[in-house]
């Protein structure tokens, strides 16, 4: 268990030694979407009745910004210690691939909550924001966080450079992101659209999330939430295979 | 006694190449263990299969009688090792990483042992630097404080002196012999024959996966190297009879016998003036761990 704690505590230092790259930065990336799609967008769309727009988005822009960095930290992190060596530091103790799944994730998810707290703070005075069901803010916080976490570990294990990870990262999880309601209701695609977004988990947590403030979404929140958690389970059990086999960390 | 070691029976394939062919080897505590072998012999892979960084294809190894799969945690708490290659976390001090590596093998508040393995290490001043500001001389020292922080019985090290210059190599030598006194189990890999020979109580030889040499260096020594005689001459000559018998190697018109006893130089420099050799300079030199490994990896 000290291992485990040791290895979370390291995990957490690390990000937070690089605060301003890993917990500002992104806050910051967020406001600016929030000022430029909220200004620019405010008189010309009302996703749901009774929300304007610039309250609609920071929901999507918070889980936005959680997803996207609980993905960077398991994954950079890795591939970090992978590249550079220094993963047989972790590798070498009495450290079982549970616990060192748990611990990067954890990590992963800290900073994401952390982020995404940044960036809920910074738009509480631009806009007008309601907490419906905090529960489901919290609940779709740390699973979504979770997934992309996991997401990042299995990323991190497998890509052998740098580039490798940003592929995975571009081609996959900023489409997914994108294209999973952040900015818009799917009730504003036509037909064949809303269809496919119901294939993408992301669509699901930011739908779910995003009913913790408004109390209304496009899909149920229990529903998503059955979603999502069937992934983060899916997804935690073949990393965990990954991890218990050693792929591409021990020979 | 539980031997530090026991590999039994270790295999190991990556895709064409055997790097490990059925390697048996026992290590008793408290030795200073020799792991020698050219490049790509199978010595890297061997201690990674100990450490539990590979997966042998067969074969079973333990530390202090804990099977490295089975029972991991045991044998992992009961190892320390020196990696090869000189890796580092930017993102920590020495200190920190210190406390971090211990943290790991489950020891909280291990600050006076820190302190003593620094000390050791000559690494006190450095304490608060972070790894990236250090050399590379001092780096490794702060990778052999990583392997020690939970006082492990057994210490693997892998070409802990490879790039280390002279003084910084007898100061990390002095403390390592310092643990082998104090009970550790020392194995070391190593380029360096001279210090596997000065340092080592057994050696092992390894060559494309296979242990292929396996005793006390006295014994090695004994059984596989000779006292030289380095003789360079005016002008090459063509030996005759029993003394091109006891040639090792002919550089030009210089020429390096082997013997065993003194009284048998007086007779070699007989037989080279017999053969119209005329000696113009003359070097003696003593057994070494070099005629060892050389010839037991010329011989297989």
């Amino acid at each position: 268990m000290e291992g485990f704690k040791t290895l979370l505590y390291k995990e957490c230092l690390r990000f937070w030694k690089v605060g301003f790259q890993t917990v500002l930065s992104p806050v910051l990336n967020a406001v600016l979407y929030l000022l430029i799609f909220g200004h620019v967008l405010e008189d010309h769309v009302q996703p749901y009745p009774g929300v304007n727009y610039t309250a609609f988005l920071v929901p999507g822009l918070v889980m936005m910004t959680v997803l996207q960095n609980a993905f960077a930290n398991s994954s950079s992190s890795l591939i970090q210690s992978k590249i550079t060596g220094n993963i047989v530091f972790v590798l070498l103790p009495p450290i079982s691939y549970r616990e060192f799944y748990a611990a990067y994730v954890l990590a992963a998810v800290l900073r994401a909550t952390l982020c995404g707290i940044g960036v809920l703070l910074v738009s509480l005075p631009l806009t007008d924001l309601h907490f419906a069901a905090p529960g489901w803010i919290i609940a779709f916080t740390l699973m979504g966080g979770a997934f992309l976490a996991s997401l990042g570990v299995i990323a991190g294990i497998w890509a052998d450079k740098f580039d490798q990870l940003a592929a995975f990262q571009n081609f996959l999880i900023m489409p997914l992101t994108m294209l999973s309601g952040v900015f818009y209701s799917i009730h504003s695609l036509p037909a064949v659209w809303q269809g496919v977004s119901h294939f993408n988990p992301f669509f699901f947590m930011i739908d779910g999330f995003r009913y913790g403030f408004f109390g209304v979404s496009d899909v149920s929140p229990w529903a998503s939430f059955g979603v999502v958690s069937v992934c983060f389970v899916v997804l935690a059990a073949i990393t965990l295979q990954m991890l218990a086999r050693g792929y591409k960390l021990r020979a | 006694m539980i031997p530090a070691i026991r590999i039994a029976g270790v295999t190991k394939r990556f895709r064409s190449l055997q790097a490990l062919a059925g390697v048996d080897l026992e290590v008793a505590q408290g030795e200073f263990f020799g792991l020698l072998g050219p490049n790509g012999a199978g010595k890297t892979t061997l201690i990674s299969s100990l450490a539990g960084l590979a997966r042998p294809d067969s074969g079973t190894l333990e530390v202090m009688g804990h099977d490295v799969v089975k029972d991991y945690r045991a044998a992992r708490l009961a190892l320390g090792v020196v990696p090869q290659e000189l890796v580092f976390d930017p993102f920590f001090s020495v200190r920190e990483m210190l406390k971090i590596q211990s943290g790991y093998f489950g020891i909280r508040n291990n600050d006076d042992w820190i302190d003593e393995i620094l000390h050791h290490l000559d690494l006190t001043g450095k304490a608060g630097a972070n790894m990236r500001m250090l050399s590379g001389g001092m780096k490794r020292r702060a990778l052999v404080a990583q392997a020690l922080v939970h006082r492990p019985p057994v210490i693997v090290l892998d070409e802990p002196t490879a790039g280390v210059d002279v003084e910084l190599r007898q100061g990390l030598w002095q403390f390592i012999r310092k643990l082998n006194q104090d009970g550790h189990t020392i194995v070391l890999t190593t380029h360096y024959l001279e210090e596997a020979e000065t340092l080592c109580g057994r050696i092992a030889m390894l060559k494309a996966g296979r242990v292929v040499a396996l005793d006390t260096t006295a014994n090695l020594l004994q059984r596989f190297a000779s006292h030289t005689l380095r003789v360079s001459l005016a002008e090459p000559i063509t030996l005759a009879g029993p003394l091109a018998g006891k040639l090792l190697k002919t550089e030009g018109s210089t020429l390096e016998f082997g013997f065993d006893a003194f009284d048998e130089v007086a007779d070699l420099l007989a037989g080279v003036r017999t053969c119209g050799g005329k000696v113009v300079d003359m070097v003696l030199g003593k057994p070494d761990m070099e005629q060892v490994f050389v010839g037991i990896m010329n011989q297989n």
